[in-house]
């Protein structure tokens, strides 16, 4: 059994965003970019499905530039067997990328969809929800749990807002990872290596004939209010003071 | 133009997020109807029937729509969608997971997260964690946003719509429920509290977590938040992650203990009002945002802050 796990190269979370002069979007020139940390976290659970014989193939597949290669590199040296590179300059939005992986999904046959909840640039939390409606499966996303029952089926713990909540979904699905889905792992050494020499495969987006034309327009990206700066209290019976008298809120 | 608004409700109560997400969608249209899903939530559709400038209410009731599962949502929605010009949801966890599958459905792009209608077409959003603001217009003839309910006042009560009953088409179920596990607690939801006690890495077990905020959070009538260490060290449940990729709150008052504030946790809180923090190192970063630092151990200065509260 087949798990596809889209990966997508996004701006490190470690670095500190700076929005353009001229408002047309953030400044990348330069910037650190990494593997989305969710992903991270689903090419994790994929991989030790398949240590475990739950899954034998694991695909990584990245929707970007020519460097979204280093993207997919990273998920082989985690432990994915192949990756495929759908290559666009483009920033395509959300339900672009969920057509194109729908057509993946339908080239390469596989029983599971493994993959972020949430890419931490645009923070639209969509992709994987639009690709089940697309592939009309079923979809339990913000995974903190999953056990397969062979290929039939999955049980997914979910983080919800009042708790958790635990859903069965029928195989095929799409499966979207949260926070405390797993830790992780680094890559070691010899896997880094290893991984140079697992097949990335490289077609351009507009090979797949599909409509990608953004639908949404970007008027401007501006800087968010700034808090005025606060100050120091000397104690705690100060501070209590000034939440009474000067701000008001006890 | 016509809106659609998702309810949000544990089937006996109507979050405040409902008529927080009225207020976005009569900034698009004067013609506002809710849609209620669930068993058993006559009392809630009654509830959304008050919202002021509602126009009706829709409820459909059934085992799957008790659970919110996503394939149920959207058999619902999607039809009835071909009388409305959007569809508007809070980005609770439950809109977050519909939303996304309906627009797909509709071929129609999603807004999500939106903090501000500017017009008909245009909205802003944040994105990178809050630490950008995206202006974007849509001219999708049918647009599907989920709403960030702190960011909207709730529309007054004194309205009084009709409710409509309508029909829950079956489903192939190829999801089931299962079980839920719910964090029972006295205290206010923690989207919908004046007043947030949240705790961080520093509190260093689940018993010391409980210990030091629960007095605090009972003195002050708050709800407990936590930042991503805290949730993935288990010293609080999952549901109490505030930031980007848990819950965003804009309480009165938001008091950080053993918080350093990352971006991502800042994401989720610095629209509070007034923010404190206590931090035992005087150059963490949540003291730029904080409008009140009182740099000390937690140890005494939680102690030392109840006694001051009397
Ligand atoms: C994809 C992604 C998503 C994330 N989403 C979120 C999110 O939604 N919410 C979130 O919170 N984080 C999130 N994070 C994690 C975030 O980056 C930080 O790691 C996290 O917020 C740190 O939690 P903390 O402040 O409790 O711990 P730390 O950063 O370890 O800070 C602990 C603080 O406690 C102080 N301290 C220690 N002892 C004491 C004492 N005795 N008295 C007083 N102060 C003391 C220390 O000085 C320190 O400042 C996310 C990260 C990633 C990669
Ligand atoms: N360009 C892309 N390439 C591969 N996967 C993507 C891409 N964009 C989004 N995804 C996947 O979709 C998830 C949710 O992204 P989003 O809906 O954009 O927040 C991510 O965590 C990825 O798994």
């Amino acid at each position: 059994m087949k798990v596809l796990v889209p990966v997508k190269r996004v701006i490190d979370f470690n670095v500190k965003v700076r929005v353009k002069a001229d408002q047309t979007g953030v400044d990348l020139a330069n910037v650190k970019m990494s593997m989305n940390p969710f992903d991270e976290i689903a090419v994790e659970e994929a991989v030790r499905l398949r240590e475990q014989g739950a899954l034998t193939e694991v695909v990584a597949v990245s929707i970007g530039p020519a460097q979204a290669q280093d993207t997919i590199r990273t998920a082989l040296a985690m432990g994915a067997d192949r990756g495929l590179l759908i290559q666009t300059d483009q920033d395509l939005e959300p339900l672009a990328v969920a057509k194109l992986l729908k057509a993946v999904v339908e080239a390469e046959g596989p029983k599971l969809v493994l993959m972020g909840k949430q890419a931490i640039d645009g923070d639209n939390n969509a992709v994987g929800q639009m690709l089940a409606a697309l592939l009309d499966w079923p979809q339990a996303t913000f995974a903190s749990k999953v056990e397969l029952d062979g290929e039939k089926s999955a049980k997914v713990v979910r983080e919800v807002d009042g708790g958790l909540q635990t859903l069965e979904v029928d195989l095929p699905a799409v499966i979207t990872a949260d926070l405390r889905l797993n830790e992780p792992r680094y890559a070691s050494l010899p896997n880094i290596m290893k991984a140079k020499k697992k097949p990335i495969d490289v077609k351009p987006a507009a090979d797949y004939g599909l409509d990608l034309a953004p639908r949404l327009k970007v008027v401007k990206v501006s800087e968010p209010p700034k808090r005025g700066g606060g100050i120091k209290v000397e104690s705690a019976a100060d501070l209590v003071m000034k939440l009474k008298n000067e701000a008001g809120v006890l | 133009m016509a809106v659609l608004v998702l309810a949000d409700h544990d089937n006996a109560h109507l979050r405040d997020t409902t008529a927080k997400t009225v207020t976005a969608a009569l900034a698009l249209s004067p013609d506002v109807d809710v849609l209620v899903l669930g068993q058993g939530a006559q009392a809630v559709a009654g509830a959304a029937a008050k919202i002021a400038g509602v126009r009706k209410v829709l409820l459909a009731e059934s085992a799957e729509l008790k659970a919110m599962l996503a394939e149920a949502v959207t058999t619902v929605v999607v039809p009835l969608m071909a009388g409305y010009d959007a569809l508007l949801t809070p980005a609770t966890s439950v809109g977050k997971n519909v939303a996304p599958r309906i627009a797909a459905k509709l071929d129609t792009s999603q807004l999500s997260d939106v903090i501000e209608v500017i017009d008909g077409s245009t909205f802003v959003r944040p994105i990178y964690a809050g630490n950008a603001l995206e202006t974007v217009s849509s001219s999708e003839p049918k647009k599907v946003i989920t709403v960030r309910p702190t960011a909207f006042k709730p529309a007054a009560e004194g309205g009084s719509a009709g409710v409509e009953t309508i029909a829950a088409p079956a489903v192939q179920a190829h999801a089931r429920f299962v079980s839920e596990t719910v964090t029972a607690s006295d205290r206010p939801e923690l989207g919908a509290a004046r007043i947030v006690v949240s705790g961080g890495r520093a509190l260093g077990s689940a018993e010391e977590f409980k210990a030091v905020l629960e007095p605090l959070a009972d003195r002050l009538g708050a709800a407990i938040g936590a930042s991503r260490a805290a949730v993935d060290a288990g010293y609080a449940p999952n549901d109490y992650q505030v930031g980007q990729t848990g819950k965003v709150v804009a309480p009165d008052l938001y008091i950080a203990v053993g918080i350093s504030g990352a971006i991502q946790h800042l994401a989720g809180m610095k629209d509070s009002k007034v923010i404190v923090a206590i931090n035992k190192d005087a150059d963490a970063p949540i003291f730029q945002i904080a409008d009140y630092g009182l740099v000390a151990d937690y140890k005494t200065a939680v102690p030392e802050l109840m006694a001051a509260l009397g």
